[in-house]
Parts: structure tokens; C-alpha cells; sequence
């Protein structure tokens, strides 16, 4: 294979910038409500993702602290059990669904191109489908929440009580479908994430020059792959028993309950894997960037990303430890689950190793990275003891299992994150965050989080089982619990500082230059806010960090249209360049065929013809949206022949 | 953000009826004495109070009928609705009235050739329940309410998959 | 009452504690020093005006830590199996059989003998001699539960259309409580019973007092509240062995008395607790099984007085 000619062709200031303003005119976004809805511009389609999710945390917060009031004091009448099963279950199922892992793919929506020096994603009207799926779910759960029919089975909804006999009504169906909503919108975004990754990378860009985040986000990505199709089955053969009859899980006819606990798990737990990879990647980018010197060991940390989910996959049975299943079975999980610690255990030392080795800034995003350190450490220690069937006999289903999985949860996820929404949010604002404001909501999350959880240890140990709404005075639990609420109002106050930040840094926040952290990657590169094109010019890459590495005058990408939405695709291993593809321009399409999807989908909850009739809306807007434009412009150009590259790069001003 | 607010309030009021799950009556009174068995009586026929039933669909309570079915040994004369010893339930014939205040008063009040007075053993809000799930053996009640299969050995359609009934028929004792 | 998992009284929470404490330590020093590496890197990071050490002898000392990390976690797993195979040598042959099966939202007991007629039917109370294992065969009426005494032992899914066995033996004797851990509807979080292990002949004395019918009235309030249970709505559910109530489907009332608590633990068994559950049983275990049911004041202190002399 050979490699693309570099040569000599005059490119002035002018050129180029004639060549800016002519691209932000193509790649503009479109206008008015139509626009709106037929957005494809994988920034705004990244943002409207993650400004969705963060309302869902709001709202999955909301819940959890209605659920503390009313476990403030023992026998509290604040909330009754039916209310409070469905809020326990709203809220796992709020934050698992419609927060964690949505708002992971959010910051991947809007920041793989960036990261790999790409025009735009692969593949953009599946990722505002993948958008209008997402919301649609989110708005179906709350309205059937405020309706009544919110589901009340936990987040995991075990038959047999959501089973056709013990859950009366529809409300399990709605967590069924619900999970069909948010599956689906998974699904797209991995597939989006991979193809652009693959295909979509500048030239230059081997693959181990991919910066970290773009790692973690296709390995998430792979995951998610293998991973929904599991709970779809748990989902859908779930709905079959309660709207057709289906035996599935009725053990008199030959089903088992136990069948549906392996379905679930088996993507129950990469799930947690889904939102702590890309958290990792997250880490990896902040410590390199407030270390001030390249992340160490990024070979043995992407060797980690993919061992963490290889391994994620042979761990489900820990959750099922207490069932009776057999003794040597049982101890394999134990063996893996506990061995999944030597991955992140890899990713640790060669993040400590980064800051010892580097120049440490102490920036709000560096404190939410240093804050993942004290409490993902103490929530992994607690998942080795659980992960331990003994002691998880004992340990299971109590309070000390919640500790363990908000640690790990918030300190492994939810605090990289917010630590990547600080440090990115000059890149996809144009304007600086208020750094004491920041200080102050890291130490009061910080703070609130293990006021929070860390008593629940010991509420569990001292014999309190989950998803209970009240308990006897005189049990020893009522100083904790009380701690527990309290930490957890500091937590609201905490995120509500965030916020008031994010509001204020919009307003009156002072202007954002293209790299205010001096960071090393691509993304850093263009202005801040990016334009809708991303990259002018797109430089030809030549290390691993190419702010920090890159010698100057490195060749510029030329060949590309920029009257026209085109795009450079690549090879996968070595990123030479291979043909230019034509990238879709707005379309309402998908806004359509989500909102038919959606209908389909909320109907065959109450009628299994849902699936015969109402699939007809969808193919009919899909065909809509794949209809052929017509000839393709590459054919005005010569066609691609085999060994010779399309595209030269050419030397321009440095 | 004001109107979402407000709809989100309006909602929340209007709730839905087939999902709610009420644990007792509110009235408070549960347990009622038999009553009159015959409907004869002398002097002008006075309209007795007809009852609706209350709780036709409301899905809670369609299980909660279904689960006192078996568990006040219904079954045990009329089987899961085929009937043995007592009549079939999940037919269009009915003895003694196939409206709800009739399915209560025959319930409370027994019938003749075997069928047991139940009040002042059962409380109301679990006769009612049990007449809902009565009527939803015939597939009188709505399809979204109805119980769907137990987790049982399959011995009948569950009842959310019956056809509605033809209109209910009076006939005398078998 | 004692539910800590720290407080072990039998042979099977003693394993676990042992374990639990070695692996507390072993993770608490690992955590020590790791968060004691991440506090020195911050400050040499702080302090550094340029990078010292190479990348290789970084990867050296990143490769001595992962090493470091996977033989502990050997050493862990291979206690965790250690102990798992201690837990399943529990098994024996002249275990005291009890058969657990647990309802919504109670727990039915039955002392297994190869007698029938001496078997012994309670409810949310199980009373077990010291020092002898004692097998619990859980099984589960409606959905999944799970029995957990964590003095004792560790849990056990309780799960419909599967049988399973917990072995266990308490070393103590003492009261200890228990409750289900499995999230299995509306009350759930009331689900509680309670395991009074005592020294053999207390154990013997007892269960031939639970194997006689019930207690029969003295009092004439006692006699009208025996009427009034067999006239209303209580023969529908309970059984009281030696009258007329023989309802299985609610907890045996036959030796109440002797039990410690009401409506599986949710309330401590006294007169004046009795008399407010019978009066609004929806009001203190809202969804739970039993139905409001609207008797008379007179009416329910009768059936309070005949119940309280149930022993």
C-alpha cells in the first residue's frame, strides 16, 4: 500500500481561509423547526444527549431524594410502600438507562470526530434517530411515572412478582418497553461510534495514535453489541408472558425464573461496564492533559480497556450467588470478578505513574479526577469482598451492596464525568467555567457522596436489606440513615452548584481560546466553540499527541470538496486515505421514523398486532429516508483505481 | 418549563384507573351481615340501591380476585371456571344474574343446592374483588385489566384473551 | 435482637466473618497504600518543573504493582473457596429438618418428622437447639424471597418451582432476628422473623408445647372471642388446631401466644399492639394480606382476649 504523495502545491493564508468560510456555508446546520428536527451535526445531536441525560440525573436525583426523606427516620409515613417501590425503581432504572450510559455517548457523539480529526461521524441521520429514540423513551417512562402505571419491579424487574401473575396492570410492560427504547438508542450510537472510528480517522492517525477517549468509546462500543442483545431477549420474552401467555418463566410449564435472572445479568453487568470504560478513557484524557506530559503506558492502558471487556462478560453469576446455583460454578465467578480488578488495577498505576513523572495542575477537572482515585478504590475493595460468594451470601442485597455500587458508580463514572464536562466545556461553549464555583461543587459532592455512602457499609453489615421504605426503630439503623439523608441533601447542593456554574459560564462566563488547558489532542486544535466542519485545516498527523508533537508545517489534507458535505474515509490499521464518501445532509427522516418507531412500540404493549400494523409507519418513513439521491458526485471525478490513492496532501503555510 | 410543570401536575391527578392499588375502602366499613335472600316483598317493589361494581378495572384488584378465588377454595366447587359440583362461571349462563350487585348478593348471601353465605366472613372490598374477577371469567371486563396467565399449569386461555361474552342468559338450575 | 453480620452465633457466620475480616484488612492496607502513592505522585507532580523518571522504569514499577495486585487477589480467592467448601460441609444426616416457605409477606414453618401427626406448624418464628445443625429446606409460595438470619448465615433465595437447603447451627443461644432479602412487592420491607436457639431440653420442652391443640378458653370474654373466630372472617385464612378454623392460607394462629411478634415481625406481640393490628391491619402492613375488617371495639377485645391466652 503504498502511501499518498506529498507534494508541493502553493496553498496561501487566503486559500485556506476561503476554504474555512466555504465549508462552514456547507456543513451549517439547517434552520427553523424543521431544522431542528432534522439535525445531523454531531455536535449538536452529542449536546442534545447529554443536556437530555443530565436532565434525567436531575430527575433520577429527585427521586433518590424523596427516597432518603422518607428513610430518614424508621417507620416514617412520608411515602407509602407502593409509591416508594416505584421510586426505587424510577430511579435505578432512571439512572442506568437514561442517564449513565446516555450521557457516555453523548460526550462520544460530540467528541470522536473531533478526537480522530474527522469532518463529522459516521453515519449522522442513524445518530439523530439514535437521539429521538432516546428522548422518546425518557418522556414515555416519566409520563407513565406521573400516570400511574411507573414500573415498581426495580430496575432489574424479576419475574415472577413482574411476571403476568404478581404484576397486575401494565406497569411492568412499561419497563420492558422502556428498555427497548434505550437498547436501541444504545445500539445506533455503538455502531455510530465504531464505523467512525474505523473509517472516519484523518490521515496519519494510526491506530495507536487514537487518544484514549476514542479507545475507551469503541471498546464501549463493541460491548454494547454484545451486551443488548440479552436484555432485549429478558425484555421482550418478559413482555410475551404477560401480554400472550408465553411460558418463558412459568416453571409449571416448563420455564424457570432463573432463566430470566441469566438473561438479564449476562448484560446486566457489562451494562456497568458500558458506563465505567469510557469513564476510564475520561480518566486517561484528564490525567494527561493536568499531568501536562503524555498519559504512561498507553499501549498497557488500551491492553486494559479491552481486557476489562473481554473479562466484563464472564462475571454475570456474581449477582446470582445467592440462589443455590452449584459451588465450583459459582467459585469460577468468583475467581473472574475478583481478577477484573487487575485491569483497573493497571489503568491506576499508570495514572499515578503520569502524575509522578508530570507537571500536576490542580484544576476543578484534576480534583474530579483525583476524587475517582479515593472512591473508586475504596467502591473496588468492596466489590472484591462481594465478589467473594461467602461473604456475599451475607452481603447481597443490602444496603452494604448499594455502598459498594455508588462508589464504584459515581466514583468511577459519574465524578471522570464530571470532571470531562468541566474540562470540555470551554471546547463546546466558547466560554471559561468558574473555577471556585468549581472547587466548591467538587468538595461538596465529594464530601455529600461519602456522607452518603459510606454509613450504608455499615447499615449493611448491621443486617438492612434493600429496597425496603421503612424499618423498625431499635435495629441500630436510624443515626445512619439519618446520615445518609443528610449527605445526600449536601449531594443536591452539590449538583445544584454545578449547574448554577454551567448557567453563570454562559452568561457571563469570560471567552474560551482554542486550548485553555493546553491539552494535547485534536479536539483543542480548532476554535470553541468547533464550526460546523470541525477542522481547517485537517493536518496530516504524526504522533500521539499531535498539539504537543506534531513538528510544524505538517501537510494539509487537500482533494476533499468543500462545496459539497464530503468526507475523507480511511483505512482502518494506518489511516491512509482511501475514498471520499459523500456525508448525509439534514433530514427529517429519522425525526419521522423514530417518532413511528415509537408509536409501534407503546402500542404493542397493549396489542401484540402492534408489531403487524404498526410496523408500517416505520418502513414507510425508512424508505423515505434511504431513498437514493441519485448519481453520486464522486462519479464527476475519476473513479478509484486499485493502488492509487485519490488524495494527495500538500504542504501549506505551518 | 412552567406548561410541562402544569402538565406534568394534570397527569399526575388524573392518574389512571386500572393502575391504582387500593388497600382498603375508604368508607372505612368492611364487613357486611347476610341479607335477604328473595327479592320478593310485599307492598310497591323498591329499587334497591344498584350497586356498580367498583372495581371493574382496576387490574389490582382483577388479582386480588383471582388470588382469593383459589384461596377461599372457589375453586373447589367451581373448578377454575369449568364448574363441577357448582356451575360454570366462565359461561354466558347465569342462575341468579350476571350483574354485578347480583354476583355480590350471591356471594354474600349463598344460593340454594350448595353455594355457602359468605358474608360477614369476607370483608366488601374483597367480595368486590372477587366479583370483578367473576365477571372478567366470562370476559366481561377490559382486556387491559384482566389477569393474564398465572404461574401455573395451563389449563384454560388466561383472561385477558377472552372473547367478550354473548349477551349473558338466564336459565334455571341444571 | 441481634441482625449483624458481625455478631456471628453459629459455625456458618463464623466462617463468613473470618473471611470477611481478612479480606477488610487485606483491602483497607491496599487501599492505604494506593491512595498513599496517589497523595506523594500529586505533590512530586505539583512540585516537578520537568519530567525526571523515564517512561521504562515507570513501566517497571506499574508492572511490579500489577504482579503485586494479582497475587493478592490469588490469595483471596483461594480463601474465599476455602471457605466455600467449609460452608458445604455443613451437610449431615441427623439434621433437625425445618421446612420453610415463604409467602407473601410472612414465613410459614413446619418442623419435618417422619410422623405426621408430629409435625409442628408455626409461623415467622423458628426455635432451634444449640450446638446441633439444623437443615432449612426454603421454598417459596408466589415469588422470589430470601431467608436471611445473618447471625447464623448467610441468605438463601427462596424461589417458586425450586427447592433449596440452608444448613446451619447456631453456637449461642439467644434471639436472633432475620428478614427477607429478596425485594418481593409492597411489603417487603416487613418481612421479618425471628431464630431463638436454646439448649436442647428448652428446644424439646418446646415443640411438644407447639405439638398440643390450642389452648382452650376460660374466661367468658375468652370464650366469645373463640365464638367470634370461628363465626367471622378469621376461619377463612388461619388455622387454630382443636377448633373449627383450619384456613391455610395466613400464618397459624394455634400456639400465637407464644410467639414474639405480629404480622412477621412488623410489631412486638402485646395486647395493646394485637388490638390495633386486628383493628386496622391495612393502616400499620398497608397491602399486606390481612383486610380491614370493621368488627365492633367489643367484638375485638374478645378475640384479642382469646388470642392473648393462645400460648
Amino acid at each position: 500500500m503504498s502511501r499518498a504523495p506529498v507534494i508541493e502545491l502553493p496553498l496561501t493564508d487566503e486559500m485556506l481561509s476561503r476554504q474555512s468560510r466555504e465549508l462552514a456555508r456547507t456543513w451549517a446546520p439547517a434552520r427553523g423547526i424543521i431544522g431542528f428536527f432534522s439535525e445531523v451535526d454531531h455536535k449538536r445531536i452529542g449536546m442534545r444527549f447529554i443536556l437530555t441525560a443530565l436532565a434525567f440525573f436531575v430527575l433520577g436525583g429527585v427521586l433518590a431524594a424523596l427516597m432518603r426523606l422518607q428513610l430518614a427516620f424508621p417507620e416514617n409515613t412520608l411515602i407509602g410502600p407502593d409509591l416508594y417501590n416505584q421510586l426505587f425503581t424510577m430511579h435505578g432504572t432512571t439512572m442506568m438507562f437514561l442517564f449513565a450510559v446516555p450521557v457516555m455517548e453523548g460526550l462520544g457523539l460530540y467528541f470522536t470526530p473531533l478526537l480522530v480529526g474527522a469532518r463529522t461521524i459516521a453515519l449522522p441521520r442513524l445518530a439523530a434517530f439514535g437521539y429521538w429514540i432516546f428522548l422518546a423513551g425518557g418522556v414515555f417512562l416519566y409520563v407513565s411515572f406521573l400516570l400511574n402505571i411507573g414500573p415498581d419491579n426495580g430496575w432489574f424487574s424479576y419475574v415472577p412478582l413482574a411476571g403476568p401473575e404478581f404484576g397486575p396492570g401494565k406497569r411492568a410492560d412499561t419497563w420492558a418497553q422502556l428498555i427497548t427504547f434505550t437498547e436501541v438508542a444504545s445500539l445506533v450510537g455503538a455502531i455510530v461510534t465504531i464505523v467512525t472510528i474505523f473509517k472516519y480517522r484523518r490521515p496519519g492517525m494510526t491506530l495507536d495514535r487514537v487518544p484514549m477517549f476514542a479507545w475507551a468509546e469503541l471498546v464501549t462500543s463493541f460491548m454494547i453489541i454484545f451486551a443488548m442483545p440479552a436484555v432485549m431477549l429478558a425484555s421482550t420474552t418478559l413482555i410475551l408472558d404477560r401480554l400472550v401467555g408465553t411460558h418463558f418463566f412459568n416453571q409449571a410449564e416448563g420455564g424457570d425464573p432463573i432463566l430470566y435472572q441469566h438473561l438479564f445479568w449476562f448484560f446486566g453487568h457489562p451494562e456497568v461496564y458500558l458506563i465505567f470504560l469510557p469513564a476510564q478513557g475520561l480518566m486517561s484524557t484528564l490525567i494527561q492533559a493536568f499531568s501536562s506530559r503524555p498519559i504512561v503506558g498507553y499501549v498497557w492502558l488500551v491492553t486494559a480497556l479491552v481486557a476489562t471487556a473481554f473479562m466484563g462478560f464472564g462475571l454475570w453469576v456474581h449477582h446470582m450467588f445467592t440462589v443455590g446455583l452449584p459451588q465450583n460454578g459459582s467459585s469460577f465467578f468468583t475467581a473472574a470478578s475478583m481478577m477484573i480488578a487487575i485491569p483497573s488495577g493497571v489503568q491506576i498505576f499508570c495514572w499515578i505513574a503520569t502524575m509522578w513523572t508530570g507537571r500536576v495542575r490542580l484544576e476543578p477537572p484534576m480534583l474530579f479526577a483525583l476524587g475517582y482515585f479515593v472512591i473508586f478504590i475504596i467502591g473496588g475493595m468492596t466489590g472484591i469482598m462481594v465478589a467473594s460468594v461467602p461473604v456475599d451470601l451475607q452481603l447481597h442485597d443490602t444496603y452494604f451492596v448499594v455502598a459498594h455500587l455508588h462508589y464504584v458508580l459515581i466514583g468511577g463514572a459519574v465524578f471522570p464525568l464530571f470532571g470531562a464536562l468541566y474540562y470540555w466545556f470551554p471546547k463546546m461553549t466558547g466560554r471559561m467555567p468558574n473555577r471556585r464555583l468549581g472547587m466548591i461543587s467538587f468538595w461538596l459532592l465529594f464530601i455529600g457522596f461519602n456522607l452518603t455512602f459510606f454509613p450504608m457499609h455499615q447499615l449493611g453489615m448491621i443486617g438492612m436489606p434493600r429496597r425496603v421504605y421503612t424499618y423498625l426503630p431499635g435495629l441500630g439503623w436510624e443515626t445512619l440513615n439519618l446520615a445518609a439523608t443528610a449527605g445526600a441533601i449536601t449531594m443536591a447542593i452539590g449538583a445544584l452548584t454545578l449547574t448554577v456554574n454551567a448557567v453563570y459560564a454562559l452568561r457571563r462566563g469570560e471567552a474560551a481560546a482554542a486550548n485553555p488547558w493546553q491539552a494535547s489532542t485534536l479536539e483543542w486544535s480548532t476554535s470553541s466553540p468547533p464550526p460546523p466542519h470541525n477542522f481547517s485545516p485537517e493536518r496530516v498527523i504524526a504522533s500521539r499527541d499531535p498539539l504537543w508533537d506534531d513538528p510544524p508545517g505538517q501537510p494539509i489534507v487537500v482533494g476533499v470538496r468543500s462545496d459539497k458535505r464530503e468526507v475523507l474515509v480511511t483505512r482502518l490499521l494506518d489511516a491512509e486515505p482511501d475514498h471520499r464518501y459523500h456525508s448525509p445532509e439534514p433530514s427529517i427522516w429519522p425525526f419521522v421514523t423514530a417518532m413511528a418507531t415509537t408509536f409501534m412500540l407503546i402500542w404493542s404493549i397493549f396489542s401484540p398486532w402492534a408489531l403487524v400494523w404498526g410496523s408500517i409507519p416505520p418502513a414507510i418513513a425508512m424508505i423515505f429516508w434511504f431513498w437514493p439521491r441519485g448519481r453520486s458526485i464522486d462519479d464527476e471525478t475519476h473513479p478509484p483505481e486499485k493502488g492509487r490513492p485519490q488524495l494527495e496532501a500538500a504542504t501549506g503555510p505551518a | 418549563m412552567k406548561t410541562l410543570l402544569a402538565i406534568a401536575v394534570l397527569m399526575t391527578a388524573i392518574g389512571c384507573d386500572r393502575e391504582r392499588r387500593d388497600f382498603k375502602l375508604p368508607n372505612g366499613e368492611q364487613l357486611t351481615s347476610s341479607t335477604r335472600l328473595t327479592s320478593l316483598q310485599p307492598g310497591a317493589p323498591s329499587t334497591s340501591g344498584m350497586k356498580e361494581s367498583p372495581l371493574e378495572d382496576n387490574a389490582y384488584a382483577l388479582s386480588e380476585g383471582k388470588r382469593l378465588y383459589s384461596a377461599y377454595n372457589c375453586v373447589g366447587c367451581h373448578a377454575k371456571g369449568g364448574g363441577a359440583i357448582g356451575p360454570a362461571l366462565m359461561d354466558h349462563r347465569w342462575i341468579y344474574g350476571s350483574r354485578p350487585e347480583q354476583i355480590y348478593a350471591t356471594i354474600i348471601q349463598g344460593r340454594p343446592n350448595g353455594m355457602p353465605a359468605f358474608g360477614g366472613r369476607i370483608p366488601d372490598q374483597q367480595v368486590w374483588q372477587l366479583v370483578a374477577y367473576v365477571q372478567s371469567m366470562s370476559g366481561a371486563v377490559s382486556q387491559y385489566a384482566a389477569p393474564s396467565r398465572d404461574d401455573d399449569m395451563k389449563v384454560f386461555k388466561p383472561e385477558n384473551r377472552r372473547e367478550p361474552p354473548q349477551p349473558p342468559v338466564q336459565t334455571g338450575h341444571r | 435482637m441481634l441482625q449483624s453480620v458481625l455478631h456471628a452465633a453459629g459455625i456458618q457466620s463464623a466462617r463468613i466473618e473470618a473471611l470477611w475480616w481478612v479480606m477488610f484488612w487485606v483491602t483497607t492496607a491496599v487501599t492505604l497504600v494506593v491512595l498513599a502513592l496517589v497523595v506523594v505522585a500529586v505533590r512530586r507532580g505539583l512540585a516537578a518543573d520537568a519530567m525526571d523518571v523515564t517512561e521504562r522504569s515507570s513501566l517497571r514499577r506499574v508492572a511490579v504493582g500489577t504482579v503485586l495486585t494479582a497475587v493478592i487477589l490469588l490469595g483471596l480467592i483461594g480463601g474465599s473457596v476455602i471457605t466455600s467448601r467449609a460452608l458445604a460441609s455443613q451437610r449431615s444426616a441427623d439434621a433437625l429438618m425445618i421446612e420453610v416457605t415463604a409467602y407473601q409477606w410472612w414465613w410459614a414453618v413446619e418442623y419435618q418428622h417422619p410422623e405426621p401427626e408430629q409435625r409442628v406448624r408455626t409461623a415467622n418464628e423458628l426455635h432451634i437447639p444449640v450446638g446441633k445443625t439444623v437443615a432449612i429446606k426454603l421454598l417459596a409460595n408466589d415469588v422470589i424471597h430470601s431467608f436471611w438470619v445473618p447471625a447464623l448465615h448467610g441468605k438463601l433465595d427462596a424461589i417458586p418451582g425450586h427447592e433449596a437447603t440452608l444448613w446451619l447451627r447456631a453456637d449461642q443461644a439467644g434471639v436472633y432476628r432475620g428478614q427477607c432479602a429478596e425485594y418481593c412487592g409492597h411489603q417487603h420491607a416487613h418481612m421479618a422473623f425471628v431464630v431463638i436457639a436454646e439448649p436442647p431440653d428448652v428446644f424439646e420442652r418446646w415443640i411438644q408445647a407447639q405439638r398440643q391443640t390450642a389452648h382452650a378458653p376460660a374466661t367468658e370474654q375468652e370464650q366469645r372471642g373463640l365464638h367470634l373466630v370461628q363465626r367471622t372472617a378469621c376461619v377463612m385464612c388461619h388455622t387454630i388446631r382443636g377448633t373449627a378454623a383450619g384456613g391455610r392460607i395466613a400464618p397459624d394462629l394455634t400456639h400465637f401466644a407464644s410467639r414474639s411478634t405480629i404480622g412477621a415481625g412488623t410489631r412486638p406481640r402485646t395486647r395493646e399492639y394485637l388490638d390495633q393490628w386486628i383493628k386496622d391491619p391495612q393502616a400499620i402492613k398497608p397491602g399486606n394480606r390481612m383486610p380491614t375488617l370493621g368488627l365492633s371495639d367489643a367484638d375485638r377485645s374478645a378475640i384479642v382476649a382469646y388470642l392473648e391466652q393462645l400460648r
